[in-house]
């Protein structure tokens, strides 16, 4: 970062919230400054639900930020004036337009004449190597073909900057490294007309292999964590020390969203004070927590992150709920990118199905505030009831839309399990359950209206 | 960069060769011709009879000679009124999807509009639309096609709302950032997107259009030619043989339209399918195979369509359309504005209208439509249980039994798809021979016209059964009684709701023709709404026709907001099975 360069987007100051009815706001993306420079491959890392495909979409210009603005070579962006592309994940093909005419309809939305509209879309078919798919339709091809298609799509109108939105995710995982590699040669072999590549994905190892330039987001509003180059030469190597030292670097920086990280060398994270927040619930179920802490059990208490993805043949998105629930419930705590077992989680993972529950039990009511919220108010309450709503009105005022459903969905799995409550469909009421080895609760229970 | 020529056809022609060579290219050219034609003179001649003066005593003649043109009226009338539907279905259902706030009162007003039973109109819309034009066939008719369009249209239109509000949200994101113009839009994502749904609907809405067509035809004074009103005259006549060929038309027809329209549009419409992969066992059509091989088909579609499609897209590309909210300009919010006060002002005209007439009805006017509508409300839930208790285990027989399916599952579709009015006016001639009352007869008539709706869903339910759960009752030893209880009628519950449900607003439909019938110069009828409705109508008394219509109506639509909705929802969520 000698000299300057000119950005091709830069976003100032954007940021996402949602007005609630009673004024309140819902912060989604907390303010970020970004800029997209030419010549880079730019990853966007980020715990799931964070925000980043949204951030995607406002850079972009799909999507407005509630305030803030994005310019595109210093005006402001709109679909219609920028030279840009997507990938999305679930490829997002026309099931009844065959490969070519995928590939041609973006041509023919800007008014290409038939002839070099066909041209161009059999080049482009040709470099992404679906030479002979032409009149074939979307369904008659495997994944990574499909996903060619929408690379095709992307190319064909030379976009300035391709975005791509988890492109790989959908694919096996022999299938995304071939295509990740043949992108990487497309690009370093300058074969495609793109000045910059922007990749949201959640795939740590992935950022790492593609990147020039990693950005991590936080979660519960995004925030960049970090931002920092990768000068590793192409083609990387998985298992060389500084690839493996980065992963784990990344690793720690998103386990313990409230540490200042020691940057390894050129490194430079970005620091934001931490917030008092309404404390949110990792999305894990009560089955993967207790899988994790046996498994940590069995491999002496203590184990690298990363070797544990590897173990376990997860990523990064599906694992680290799962270790960040188990934190929150104190039966583990991470150190430097290790995690480590807990006395408490190590009780847990050799104990019977009953005790299991009241350990559980024991440990929710301890460090979970939801449920402690719900615990104590069942108690309260003359008919041992709650309405579901109850639930909805304290996370409504924290959360947005599809957060607040996921919380009270992990609240409920674990709260069910531990027997804190228990759910009536039919009135989509709370009600307290009668937990394992107590004495049973005084049952005068008045008739419920 | 050669594209793979069309050698993937030459198999196909060679089950042709069979015949002379020069015929495999041109004889489809040659019938697609003389179809035209055919079609030609057609249209001339509808258009004598429909702007010709009125006939108040049209003579229906019984001659064999007779059928086809008969036949071909009332197809006319069931083309056009569903032209008319789809028009107006997609154009409901893009306003309502693109525009929240007319969705906030569109889409209540459309499940309204569903529920409430077309029929209880019949008598209302005939009588104002032939005073609208007087003295011309042209008003019946349009009252005719008007009717069975507010038949068929509602469920395509909310159809088209569904689907297009289900668009995926990446690939309504895809066609942003390509810059795809509005007709590159709806020609590419949302007409595609929404065509199986309204292929489907479309279906059952000309098949309830029969229904309806049956019974304009068949009603009062304004007969107008066609196949419900031939049947009508050989049921009068007591003539058999003119029943019997009457029927034997309708069938014909429906199977016609069956194999010339239905199965090449679904076979057609298989590449609209939002699948992953490739299904096995597509649905094939003989007569979309015949088109794809006809060369003037090609040429049609390579000289005009393609370049016409060109055309489009090129010129709104350059002349970009706005659809959503966001270039909205005053004068066009002022339109809006001006245009729903009107709409609020001429309803609010109609309902002080409404109540001026009411007011002028008498106590026992009142207490005559509270009887009525007990009657008819007691003989449709009747209806429902008899229906049930036959559909139920015979649904469930059929769905287990794939070798009885086979043979029964055709029968019972050729059964249904002849619509229930056209043959009452011969059930009616049976039970008045038996001597039965229309009492005791328009049960059967109401049982008729609905118990296929249950029978077909409760087979398609006993079929989603899970083979491992019957499998698991078996190893459990759940059997008799205990296997209704536990499995079956859990099983089934949700399509047997469903079931009732279409059957419920079915049967009170056909409780306006059921319960009052003209036959052989005579007036059958029994105590209900529906006879009340017709009798109304008959003595052109309209303060009691509007306000049976209006009570019948209301009642339909709270029933099925009380009932039958909250059976459907505890459907929905307790007894649904999931993978």
């Amino acid at each position: 970062m000698t000299e300057p360069v000119d950005p091709i987007i830069r976003a100032h100051a954007v940021e996402k919230f949602y007005e609630q009815p009673d004024g309140n706001r819902i912060e989604v993306i907390a303010p970020v400054d970004l800029d997209v420079e030419p010549g880079k491959i730019i990853t966007l890392l980020g715990p799931s639900g964070c925000g980043k495909s949204t951030l995607l979409r406002i850079l972009t210009g799909l999507s407005q930020p509630s305030s803030g603005k994005v310019l595109w070579h210093g005006q402001p962006i709109s679909p219609e004036n920028a030279g840009v592309a997507i990938v999305f994940q679930s490829f997002a093909l026309f099931p009844w337009l065959t490969v070519l005419d995928n590939v041609e309809a973006p041509l023919e939305a800007r008014g290409v004449p038939a002839m070099e509209r066909h041209k161009r879309a059999l080049r482009i078919l040709d470099t992404v190597g679906l030479d002979g798919f032409e009149s074939a339709y979307p369904k008659e091809l495997s994944g990574g073909m499909k996903q060619r298609v929408g690379f095709a799509r992307a190319l064909v109108v030379e976009p300035e900057v391709l975005f791509m939105d988890e492109p790989f995710s959908a694919l096996d995982v022999l299938t995304a490294e071939n295509l990740r590699n043949e992108l990487l040669e497309l690009w370093l072999s300058k074969k495609m007309p793109t000045s910059a590549i922007f990749i949201v994905t959640h795939n740590i190892e992935e950022a790492v292999l593609l990147a020039d330039r990693v950005i991590v987001l936080a979660r519960n509003p995004a925030w960049v964590r970090a931002d920092f180059p990768i000068e590793l030469a192409h083609p990387r190597d998985r298992k060389s020390p500084r690839f493996v030292e980065l992963v784990d670097y990344i690793y720690k920086i998103m386990t313990q969203p409230q540490l200042a990280v020691a940057v390894p060398d050129a490194a430079a994270a970005v620091q934001k004070p931490a917030r008092q927040k309404y404390q949110m619930i990792p999305h894990a179920r009560v089955g993967g927590i207790a899988g994790l802490l046996e498994l940590l059990q069995d491999r002496g208490g203590k184990e690298y992150l990363h070797r544990l993805a590897e173990v376990l043949i997860m990523d990064a998105e599906d694992l680290l709920p799962i270790i960040e629930a188990s934190v929150l419930l104190g039966f583990a705590t991470l150190k430097e990118g290790d995690i480590q077992i807990t006395a408490e989680g190590a009780r847990f993972a050799e104990a019977d199905i009953l005790t299991r529950k009241i350990l559980f039990r024991q440990a929710a009511l301890n460090h979970v505030v939801i449920l402690q919220q719900i615990d104590s108010m069942l108690h309260a309450k003359a008919d041992h009831s709650i309405p579901e709503e109850f639930f909805y009105d304290i996370l409504d005022e924290h959360f947005s839309q599809d957060e607040v459903e996921r919380q009270f969905d992990t609240a409920m799995n674990w709260g069910r399990y531990a027997e804190i409550f228990d759910f009536d469909r039919e009135s989509h009421r709370l009600v307290l359950a009668e937990p394992v080895g107590e004495p049973h609760p005084p049952t005068t229970t008045p008739v419920q209206l | 960069m050669k594209r793979p020529q069309q050698i993937v056809f030459r198999p196909l022609v060679r089950i042709w060769s069979v015949l002379p060579r020069v015929s495999v290219a041109g004889l489809p050219d040659l019938i697609m011709f003389s179809g035209g034609l055919a079609l030609f003179y057609g249209v001339i001649q509808v258009g004598r009879n429909w702007l010709g003066p009125f006939h108040p005593q049209l003579e229906i003649s019984r001659s064999p000679g007779a059928l086809p043109v008969y036949a071909g009226y009332s197809l006319l009338r069931i083309a056009l009124a569903y032209v008319l539907s789809m028009l107006f279905a997609v154009t409901y259902g893009y306003v309502a999807a693109y525009r929240s706030r007319a969705e906030r009162f569109m889409i209540p007003l459309l499940d309204v509009l569903q529920s409430i039973p077309v029929l209880s109109f019949l008598p209302g819309v005939m009588l104002a639309m032939a005073a609208l034009f007087p003295g011309r066939q042209l008003g019946v008719e349009m009252g005719a096609v008007l009717l069975i369009f507010t038949g068929q249209v509602w469920n395509m239109a909310f159809s088209f709302y569904a689907s297009l509000k289900s668009i995926p949200r990446e690939m309504r994101e895809a066609a942003t950032i390509y810059r795809f113009n509005w007709w590159q839009r709806f020609l590419q994502i949302e007409l595609p997107f929404a065509t199986i749904g309204l292929v489907w609907n479309s279906m059952m809405s000309v098949a309830g259009a029969w229904f309806f067509l049956m019974a304009c035809e068949q009603f009062g004074d304004f007969r107008l030619p066609g196949l419900g009103s031939y049947l009508q005259a050989a049921a009068d006549g007591g003539d058999t043989g003119s029943i019997l060929l009457g029927i034997l038309t309708m069938v014909a027809v429906i199977v016609l339209i069956d194999q010339f329209v239905w199965r090449p549009v679904i076979a057609w419409a298989e590449k609209f399918k939002m699948e992953q992969v490739e299904s096995t066992s597509a649905p094939t059509s003989w007569v979309l195979d015949f088109l794809k091989r006809s060369r003037g088909v090609a040429v049609f579609r390579k000289r005009a369509i393609r370049p016409l499609r060109g055309l489009m897209i090129h010129y709104f590309a350059r002349h970009e359309v706005r659809t959503e909210s966001a270039g909205e300009n005053q004068a066009v919010l002022w339109l809006w504005r001006v245009v729903g006060t009107s709409a609020l002002g001429a309803i609010g005209y109609a309902v002080v209208r409404v109540v001026m007439i009411l007011t002028g009805l008498h106590g026992s006017d009142f207490r005559q439509i509270g009887i009525g509508l007990f009657a008819t409300w007691l003989r449709v839930n009747v209806t429902l249980v008899l229906g049930a208790l036959w559909t139920i285990p015979a649904g469930v027989a059929i769905g287990f039994n794939p070798r009885l399916a086979r043979i029964a599952q055709p029968l019972a579709q050729i059964a249904a798809s002849v619509p229930a009015t056209a043959v009452f006016p011969v059930v009616l001639l049976v039970l008045i021979r038996l001597g039965g009352g229309l009492g005791f007869g328009s049960i059967v008539l109401l049982l008729l016209g609905t118990q296929w709706y249950i029978l077909f869903n409760v087979i398609a339910g006993a079929m989603a059964i899970p083979t491992d759960l019957k499998e698991v009752a078996g190893v459990f030893g759940i059997r008799g009684w205990e296997r209704w209880r536990k499995l079956i009628l859990p099983g089934i519950f949700p399509f047997l709701v469903t079931g009732m449900i279409t059957a419920s607003g079915g049967a009170w439909n056909v409780s306006i023709v059921a319960e009052y019938a003209h036959l052989k110069g005579q007036v059958y009828s029994t105590v209900g709404i529906g006879a009340m409705i017709s009798a109304a109508t008959d003595a052109k008394n309209f303060n009691l026709l509007l306000a049976s219509t209006i009570a019948l109506a209301a009642v339909v639509v709270t029933t099925n907001r009380l009932l039958w909705r909250r059976l459907y929802r505890l459907a929905e969520t307790r007894f649904k099975l999931e993978g």
